[in-house]
């Protein structure tokens, strides 16, 4: 096992070199000039040009890439053109926000997700399964921006339970982080219960009809500790392989509920570099969110053996 | 070694972690923020999020707003645009020619050392090196000095009110003065200290680019005694902090404004007003009263624009009413005006507003026609990721077609207009041929502030028109001695600018601000100030 992880772990830096040579050939082949944004719209192009001298933008590519590279490997992921500040310091500024967000997203999901699959998947085509599967289509069809909206308008506006906007972070306090989390999370769960939910049900349903299942009712197992114990357990990995995909999504996009709640994450940031054309911030993002999904990837797969030890690598 | 053992999650040492961690938590929180619990603070929503911090280096307006927040001008403009005096007063010798500007007393950097004429010198010496009136100016400097440590000197080789309006200019670029050692950095390169004499001080320690920018009262900031008015008279600070808080989603911002959460927001969208109006816990106003004006721009370099009576057709055929329904939709907020240095500024002159301002469609043909225009497909940049310049692009092209025009819209984000606009390359190879944008009246109101009117082709700004008459008037404006010569040659301009087709004035808007009634005293200004407000304490 050990040496598995090793080797997927050394396989990631070739990955992770691919990655950073293709955002960067992509930067720059996308229309756009950082200069111009840093200028203003009403620069003459003299200025122009100076101001790229200035960023080393008037180098040829290949130049521009051997520098970069050489600052990575230094562990220097550079400096935002725009805010002159290092972009590790940017990123790590916003990592706060987007990591609470989607922890609590993905704990609220799993608590509620799962149950709803199971509950679903014990009577097929019974009254409970239905409302289930109803939630979940509509948590897959309603847009999480109008949910948010939703419950700004009735939870923040009309009840005043909760502020409307922004982050504290835990150093303010246990309350004042909790309660700017909760709107987010409640709207932005809705799609990812419903995802959870439907495939913990299929799985569920699919692993009922297997023979060790008779076996373990003909023991007389009582219909819940046939369903927690021997199916939930062997339904476990297309669930653990969802909830993987999840965690990654939600650390590299969750704009739209980032901007709606004024979540300062790094979904917006992102989005911020590239209307911005602030290409060492963008650069810096993007391996680390391929980072994040090679190595939520690892987790999953190792998760695998903890619920299913006919897996070895 | 065992990291946990059994009493490390025990009912009483779990008791006793929560305790420790609340009194952790409640011992963070005032360093987190610092912020002592009496303090009156006015939490506001800007344009848009603060990163480039040097308001020399850009002409964005949000960071010349930062500007007048940290640094201090050596002269002001009331709202009669009256220079008055800021940092200095000044004098001036009987040919014109020399201005000895003394320093006012009790003038210090926020390091705590005084501001000195030396540091003056350096400051408008960079100003000048970017800025198109500093530009224009500094070629009829001779000299420049400090006579003493409060007093200095410019020589000019001929009259002109380029220096004073220079000094004192409203908007994008104002002359900020920076200490010696700031203002030494290259004009080409980002300041990385910011240090000004302003009325407020930045607070470096709580910066998040792009989030969120904190001010704090300049408790040794000594405000002129005039009452305030535009960037002139006492700058005086009446709350402890200003906190530019970014939200990207306008919705979320009128929704915390109606909660108390924030005060103020800079710029209201026309869409969400209707949910502010009826409110009694906001007000909603328009604080720059001159506002903005919207306008497209032509590329003279290449057909089908490179012929003038083209040009008039494309002017002749939109009409300002349909694209100010589009952009604004109440009448409330926009007004039609031919003058392409403002309606409302001194220099604002209405010639040529009877084809200009409708839709003439019929003239349009003609002039086409006359023209001999051959259906040379016009490229259209429309940019979609920002709602005050969406909504022109589309009126303009409707309008285009209607008279005969071949019309090819290029669809894009803002900031890929912005790098097409230096762009001079023919439109079949990636040029363009028209866009459209807007600007703020308070830059626009004079031949230099105004980039549109700059006329000497391929090294004038996008569009590259090649008027040698216009430049020569802008020379002439510059060595005007009076108002009155200035206002002449401008009504010229005017006229030059209109039937050349330098310029497709499309009207005038403004957007009014929102905030919230425990706050008063903001000051009716085209540039966003916070010296004035006062904020009830809860």
């Amino acid at each position: 096992m050990i040496s598995y992880i090793l080797k997927r772990v050394i396989a990631t830096l070739p990955v992770m070199l691919m990655v950073a040579i293709v955002v960067f050939a992509i930067l720059r082949l996308t229309p756009g000039d950082p200069a111009a944004i840093l200028a203003g719209d009403d620069a003459s192009g003299e200025q122009l040009e100076r101001i790229r001298q200035m960023m080393g933008l008037d180098q040829p590519i290949l130049t521009q890439l051997y520098v970069w590279v050489r600052q990575l490997l230094t562990g220097d992921l550079g400096v935002s053109l725009l805010s002159n500040t290092p972009v590790i310091q940017m990123i790590g500024a916003r990592v706060g926000p987007t990591l609470s967000l989607a922890l609590s997203t993905i704990i609220f999901t799993v608590l509620v997700a799962v149950p709803m699959g199971v509950i679903a998947a014990r009577r097929p085509g019974g009254w409970l399964d239905r409302t289930v599967m109803t939630f979940s289509v509509l948590g897959f069809s309603i847009p999480t921006f109008v949910v948010g909206y939703l419950l700004i308008y009735w939870l923040a506006l009309k009840l005043g339970w909760f502020p409307v906007q922004g982050y504290a972070p835990l150093a303010k306090g246990v309350w004042p982080y909790a309660q700017r989390l909760i709107l987010p999370t409640l709207a932005l769960s809705g799609i990812y219960i419903a995802l959870v939910a439907r495939m913990t049900r299929s799985s569920v349903m699919d692993v009922m009809g297997e023979d060790f299942i008779r076996t373990a009712r003909a023991k007389g197992a009582t219909e819940w500790s046939v369903l927690l114990r021997h199916a939930l357990r062997n339904a476990a990995v297309p669930i653990v392989t969802v909830i993987g995909i999840g965690i990654a999504s939600l650390i590299t996009g969750v704009v739209v509920t980032e901007s709606v709640f004024n979540l300062p994450g790094l979904g917006r940031l992102v989005v911020e570099a590239v209307l911005a054309r602030d290409y060492p911030v963008i650069q810096g993002l993007i391996l680390l969110f391929s980072f994040t999904y090679i190595l939520i990837n690892l987790l999953v797969d190792v998760l695998y053996t903890a619920f299913d030890p006919r897996i070895r690598y | 070694m065992a990291i946990f053992n059994k009493g490390t999650f025990g009912k009483a040492s779990l008791l006793k972690h929560a305790r420790l961690a609340l009194l952790a938590a409640a011992a963070m929180a005032p360093m987190a923020g610092m912020t002592p619990a009496n303090a009156a603070t006015i939490k506001a929503v800007m344009q848009s999020g603060l990163r480039v911090m040097d308001p020399i280096m850009t002409t964005a307006f949000l960071t010349r707003d930062h500007g007048y927040m940290i640094y201090d001008t050596l002269l002001g403009m009331d709202e009669t645009f009256k220079i008055r005096p800021q940092m200095a007063d000044w004098t001036v010798s009987d040919d014109g020619k020399t201005y000895k500007f003394t320093l006012r007393d009790g003038l210090k950097w926020h390091d705590g050392t005084v501001v000195s004429a030396q540091d003056c010198i350096a400051s408008i010496k960079r100003w000048a090196e970017v800025d198109t009136t500093g530009i224009a100016l500094i070629k009829m400097v001779d000299d420049i000095k400090a006579i003493d440590d409060k007093t200095f000197e410019v020589v000019l080789s001929q009259p002109t009110t380029l220096l004073l309006s220079g000094l004192a200019k409203l908007s994008s670029r104002p002359a900020f003065m920076m200490p010696k050692r700031i203002a030494d950095t290259p004009a080409n390169k980002p300041i990385t200290e910011y240090i000004g004499s302003g009325p407020f001080k930045f607070v470096q320690s709580e910066f998040q680019p792009g989030l969120r920018v904190v001010y704090e009262k300049n408790v040794d900031y000594v405000p002129r005694n005039e009452p305030a008015s535009w960037t002139a008279g006492g700058k005086v600070v009446n709350v402890d902090r200003v906190e530019w808080v970014t939200m990207p989603d306008q919705m979320t911002a009128v929704n915390a404004l109606q909660s108390g959460e924030i005060d103020f927001i800079q710029e209201v969208p026309f869409d969400l007003l209707p949910l502010l109006k009826n409110s009694p816990k906001v007000q909603v106003k328009v604080l720059d009263k001159l506002g903005a004006w919207t306008y497209f721009r032509m590329n003279h370099l290449y057909p089908p624009f490179d012929n003038k009576l083209v040009r008039q057709a494309a002017i002749a055929a939109v009409g300002q009413g349909d694209v100010l329904k589009a952009l604004v939709g109440n009448p409330e907020y926009y007004n039609t005006c031919a003058a392409v240095m403002g309606c409302g500024n001194p220099n604002g002159n209405t010639y040529g507003e009877e084809w200009v301002v409708p839709s003439d469609i019929q003239r349009a043909k003609m002039l086409l026609k006359e023209a001999k225009y051959d259906g040379t497909p016009v490229v259209l940049l429309q940019p979609t990721d920002i709602a005050m310049l969406a909504a022109q692009p589309i009126v303009i092209a409707a309008a285009l077609r209607k008279a005969g025009f071949n019309v090819q819209m290029k669809t894009m984000d803002w900031q890929t207009v912005v790098t097409q606009q230096s762009n001079q390359k023919p439109p079949a190879e990636g040029g363009w041929n028209l866009f459209s944008t807007y600007a703020i009246l308070a830059t626009s109101g004079d031949p230099f502030g105004n980039t549109t009117l700059s006329a000497a082709g391929r090294k004038s700004w996008a569009g590259w028109p090649d008027v040698p008459e216009i430049e020569k008037l802008r020379l002439d404006y510059a060595k005007a001695a009076t108002p009155e010569e200035q206002k002449e040659i401008a009504a010229k301009i005017q006229k030059l600018a209109i039937d050349e087709g330098v310029v497709g004035p499309l009207g005038q808007f403004r957007i009014p601000s929102a905030y919230s009634s425990s706050v008063t005293g903001f000051l009716e200004s085209p540039v966003r100030v916070f010296w004035n407000v006062r904020k009830d304490r809860e």
